[in-house]
C-alpha cells in the first residue's frame, strides 16, 4: 500500500525526532498534561514511533482521575436524602466512591442522566420539577464556561430545580506545582484548554522555571511536531512557549468565556487527588449564584474516603510512576473493576496502559 | 386492536379472554404465515435436513424504534445473522414477547408489523411464540426474544478452529452505524441525523460466499462490542495474531463525525447488518467479488490478516503508521467530554 | 482534558444559538461565547457550546506545512 501524506509527514517527523534526541545524554521527559492528549497518543500509536530516550508521561489533565472519591458519594447522599435525580458527563458513571458508583446508584433506582451538553440538563429539570436536578460540574477552563453560561441561563429563565455539584479545577496551579520538578523536561499544554485561556498565560514555565511548553491540537501529526519542538528546545536550551494549535488558539485566549466564568464562579481551594489540596485552584459560585450551588442547598455528610494504600494514582497524576509499576494494577485494579480513578476514566493513564499496553 | 384498550394492561398477560384477543388481534394476523394461527403447544417442522442450526437472543433496545429500525426488526436480524454466520439459512423463529403493562397499542403494532416485514424479506417464518405483561416498572416497554432455527449450507460450516495464519479478514462495509444512530437517538441529546441503524438480515451476503466453500473459514455479525470484539475473539480463541490496517477499516463520514463529537470509538461500537469474514490468503479477490453490487456489502474491504506474531493481541497500524492494540471492548460506552 | 470537535455554523436560529453541522449530524449549539460567529465560520464545538471560531488560514497553513514535510520523505533513505 503507498503511503498516505500523513504516514510520510509522520515517518520524517519521527525520523527528525530519533536525530534530536541523538544529542542529548539519558532520557527526555515531556508531559502531556491533558488527557484528551493521552488518549489521542495512545489511539495513534504515538510512541512506537518514538526513541526510547524520549519518554512521554500523562498529566493531571483528566477530570475524572484528579476528582476526589467523595465527590461521588456527596452526589448519592445529595440524590438519596433530598430525593434528586443526577445529570451528569459519561465520563464520571463509573468513578468508584466509599459508597458505589454513580452506576450503582442507577442500578438501585437513582435517576442518572448521562448528558452530552450542560444545557440539555436544563430541560431535563424542566421536565422533572419541581424535584431537583443536581449536575455533577468536573472539568477544566474548557468546560467551566460551558455551565458557567448553562446557570447563567437557568438564573434568566428562573429554573429553580437546578443545582450544580462543583469540583471544576483550573490548571495553571497544578502545572506550576509540577513544573518544577527535576524529571520533567517540557509540556504538551493542552489545545481546547489554551482556546481559552491563551498562549502568553504558560510563560512562567519559561521565565520560573526554564522549561518549554507547546499548545498542541490533536492530530496525531501535531503531536509528532509539538515532541519534535520540544526536542530542539532541550537539545538548544532555549525554552519557549509555542503554539502549535493556531488554527484554534488565538494569543490571547477567549476573553468572553473567561468572563462568564469570572461572573459565575470564583476561585476556591480545591483537593486532587494525588496532588492534594492545591489553593485557589478549584472553582465556587459567585455571591449572584449562591442559589445554584448544590452544597448550599443539599447538605450532606460524605464519608471519610480511604484511597486503598496501594493505588498508585496519586504518583502516576504526576508522571513519577507508570501504571505497570503499582502492585494492583491489571489484577485487582481493571476497568471492569478499577480500584483508582485512573483505571475508571477512559482517559486515565493506567486504563489507556490496559487497553493499549505494551506490545 | 385489542378490544377498545388503547394500551397493554396485565390483564391481557392473564391467559384467558384478553390474552387471546390481544393475539388475535394485535399480533397473529400479522405474522402468521400457515403455522402460527393455530397456536398449537409445539410446532412440528418437515425439510430441515441433516445438520441445522439453532440459536436465541434477547433483545432490550433504548429507544425501541430508532432510525433505520426497531426493537422489532432488530430480534428478526439479530437471530437471523447468528444463524447465517454459521453457514445457516435462517427458516424459522419463534418470538417470545415481554410487555411492560401501559405499553401503547400503537407502539405494539408498530413493533410488530416492522417484525413481520423483516421476517418476510428475511425468508424466516415465525411459527410459534408466547406474550407475557409484565407489571410497570419491570421492563423497558418491551423485551423480545427469538430462537431461530436455519438449515446448514456452508460446506463446510465457517468455525473459529479453521482459521489459520496468513488468513485474511474482511469486513462487510463500514462499520458502528448501528451502535451510532442508537446512541444519537437517546431522549437526552438533542441531535438530528441522517445516519442510519444497519440493521438487516445478511444471509443473502453468506450465500454469495457459499462458493468458496473451505476457502471460507469463519463468519461473525460484530453486533454488540463491535469489531473490537471479534477480532480479539479470534485472537483469543485460536492462539494466533490478528493485524489491522486502520486506514483500511471502512467508516461512514457521518459515524466518524458521531464518534469525535460523542468520545466514543467506532471499533468497538455495534453493527447490525455487518459481517466479518475470514477467508484463506488469496481468497480474498474472490470474496470481494462474490460480493460485489450487493447493496448489503457497500464498502466491503480487506482490512487485516491473521498472523503467528503477537498471539492473542489485536494489532492496528496506525494512519500514522503507528501500531496499537485494539483491546477488548470492556463496558457500556459512554459519551464523553474528556 | 476536553474533546471538542470543528463543526460548520449553517444557520443563526435565534439570538445567541446556532445550528451546526458536521458529517450530517446537526445540533443547535449556543453561541454566547463565539458571538462574533459568522454562517459558513467553523466553530469549536465542545459540550454543546461554541468555544471558538476555527481560523481557516492557519489550518491550511498547518496542512500545507504537513504535505511538505510529507514530501521531503522521499528523499530520506532510512525510514
Amino acid at each position: 500500500m503507498k503511503p498516505t501524506y500523513e504516514q510520510s509527514a509522520a515517518a520524517k517527523l519521527a525520523h527528525d525526532i530519533r536525530e534530536s534526541a541523538e544529542k542529548f545524554d539519558g532520557v527526555r521527559r515531556f508531559m502531556e498534561v491533558c488527557g484528551t492528549h493521552t488518549m489521542a497518543i495512545h489511539s495513534s500509536g504515538i510512541r512506537s514511533l518514538l526513541p526510547e530516550n524520549i519518554a512521554l508521561v500523562s498529566g493531571p489533565g483528566c477530570p475524572v482521575c484528579v476528582t476526589e472519591k467523595s465527590f461521588i458519594d456527596e452526589a448519592v447522599l445529595m440524590a438519596r436524602g433530598y430525593d434528586a435525580a443526577l445529570a451528569t458527563f459519561g465520563d464520571l458513571i463509573r468513578v468508584p466512591g466509599a459508597m458505589g458508583s454513580l452506576a450503582s446508584h442507577r442500578a438501585e433506582g437513582g435517576d442518572v442522566r448521562v448528558i452530552y451538553s450542560p444545557a440539555d440538563s436544563l430541560a431535563i429539570a424542566a421536565q422533572i420539577a419541581p424535584k431537583p436536578l443536581i449536575f455533577l460540574g468536573v472539568g477544566f477552563e474548557t468546560t467551566t464556561p460551558t455551565i458557567a453560561a448553562t446557570v447563567k441561563i437557568a438564573k434568566e429563565q428562573s429554573i429553580n430545580n437546578f443545582f450544580v455539584l462543583t469540583a471544576f479545577k483550573t490548571i495553571h496551579p497544578a502545572l506550576k506545582a509540577l513544573a518544577g520538578k527535576s524529571d520533567l523536561h517540557g509540556f504538551l499544554l493542552p489545545g481546547h484548554v489554551s482556546a481559552i485561556l491563551g498562549v502568553t498565560c504558560y510563560d512562567y514555565l519559561v521565565t520560573d522555571f526554564h522549561k518549554p511548553g507547546v499548545v498542541v491540537g490533536f492530530e496525531a501529526l501535531d503531536i509528532l511536531l509539538a515532541v519534535k519542538n520540544l526536542s530542539d528546545m532541550v537539545v538548544s536550551d532555549d525554552p519557549r512557549i509555542i503554539n502549535g494549535y493556531k488554527t484554534v488558539v488565538r494569543e490571547e485566549g477567549n476573553p468572553t468565556a473567561r468572563a462568564l466564568v469570572d461572573e459565575v464562579f470564583r476561585p476556591t481551594d480545591a483537593a486532587w487527588r494525588g496532588l492534594g489540596v492545591i489553593p485557589k485552584s478549584g472553582l465556587g459560585f459567585t455571591e449572584l449564584y449562591r442559589a445554584f450551588d448544590a452544597r448550599e442547598r443539599f447538605p450532606v455528610t460524605p464519608p471519610e474516603s480511604k484511597d486503598d494504600p496501594r493505588c498508585r494514582c496519586a504518583a502516576i497524576i504526576t508522571g513519577s510512576k507508570t501504571p505497570d509499576t503499582c502492585a494492583l494494577f491489571g489484577k485487582e485494579c481493571t476497568p471492569e473493576e478499577p480500584v483508582g480513578p485512573c483505571m475508571v476514566s477512559s482517559e486515565g493513564t493506567c486504563a489507556a496502559y490496559y487497553k493499549y499496553g505494551a506490545l | 386492536m385489542a378490544g377498545n384498550s388503547k394500551t397493554v394492561t396485565l390483564g391481557h398477560g392473564g391467559g384467558g379472554k384478553l390474552t387471546n384477543r390481544l393475539l388475535r388481534d394485535a399480533i397473529l394476523p400479522k405474522l402468521d404465515r400457515g403455522k402460527l394461527a393455530a397456536m398449537p403447544d409445539s410446532v412440528i417442522l418437515t425439510g430441515l435436513g441433516d445438520a441445522i442450526a439453532y440459536t436465541t437472543d434477547s433483545y432490550i433496545v433504548s429507544p425501541i424504534f430508532f432510525p433505520g429500525g426497531d426493537i422489532g426488526s432488530l430480534a428478526v436480524h439479530g437471530t437471523c445473522n447468528d444463524l447465517a454466520c454459521s453457514g445457516a439459512r435462517p427458516l424459522f423463529l419463534s418470538l417470545g414477547l415481554i410487555l411492560e403493562e401501559g405499553l401503547t397499542m400503537d407502539d405494539l403494532d408498530r413493533i410488530i408489523s416492522s417484525l413481520a416485514a423483516a421476517a418476510d424479506e428475511a425468508g424466516v417464518q415465525v411459527v410459534t411464540g408466547d406474550t407475557k405483561v409484565a407489571p410497570k416498572g419491570s421492563v423497558d416497554k418491551i423485551f423480545i426474544n427469538t430462537s431461530g432455527i436455519g438449515r446448514v449450507e456452508a460446506v463446510p460450516p465457517p468455525t473459529l478452529d479453521r482459521i489459520r495464519p496468513d488468513d485474511v479478514v474482511i469486513v462487510s462495509g463500514p462499520i458502528g452505524n448501528h451502535g451510532m444512530a442508537v446512541m444519537l437517538s437517546r431522549a437526552e441529546f438533542s441531535f438530528e441525523f441522517d445516519l442510519k441503524s444497519d440493521s438487516a438480515c445478511i444471509w443473502p451476503l453468506v450465500e454469495r460466499l457459499l462458493p468458496l466453500g473451505s476457502r471460507l473459514r469463519f463468519l461473525r455479525d460484530p453486533t454488540r462490542g463491535g469489531l473490537s470484539a471479534v477480532l480479539n475473539e479470534i485472537a483469543s480463541a485460536v492462539n494466533v495474531g490478528v493485524t489491522v490496517e486502520e486506514n483500511a477499516v471502512p467508516v461512514d463520514a457521518s459515524v466518524v463525525a458521531a464518534s469525535e463529537i460523542l468520545g466514543i470509538d467506532p471499533l468497538p461500537t455495534a453493527n447490525e447488518g455487518k459481517l466479518v469474514i475470514v477467508v484463506e490468503k488469496g481468497s480474498e479477490e474472490d470474496a470481494l467479488d462474490l460480493l460485489k453490487d450487493c447493496d448489503l456489502a457497500r464498502g466491503a474491504a480487506v482490512i487485516g490478516r491473521i498472523t503467528t506474531e503477537h498471539v492473542g493481541k489485536v494489532v492496528m497500524r496506525t494512519s500514522v503508521g503507528g501500531s496499537r492494540v485494539i483491546p477488548e471492548p470492556s463496558g457500556e460506552l459512554l459519551p464523553r467530554i474528556c | 482534558m476536553c474533546l471538542a470537535v470543528p463543526m460548520q455554523l449553517t444557520e443563526i436560529v435565534r439570538e445567541g444559538y446556532g445550528r451546526v453541522d458536521t458529517g450530517g449530524i446537526h445540533s443547535d449549539v449556543n453561541l454566547m461565547m463565539t458571538p462574533h460567529a459568522e454562517v459558513g465560520d467553523y466553530l469549536i464545538i465542545h459540550a454543546g457550546f461554541s468555544i471558538e471560531v476555527l481560523n481557516l488560514d492557519e489550518a491550511n497553513i498547518r496542512l500545507d506545512l504537513f504535505r511538505e514535510i510529507a514530501a521531503v520523505t522521499a528523499d530520506l533513505e532510512d525510514i
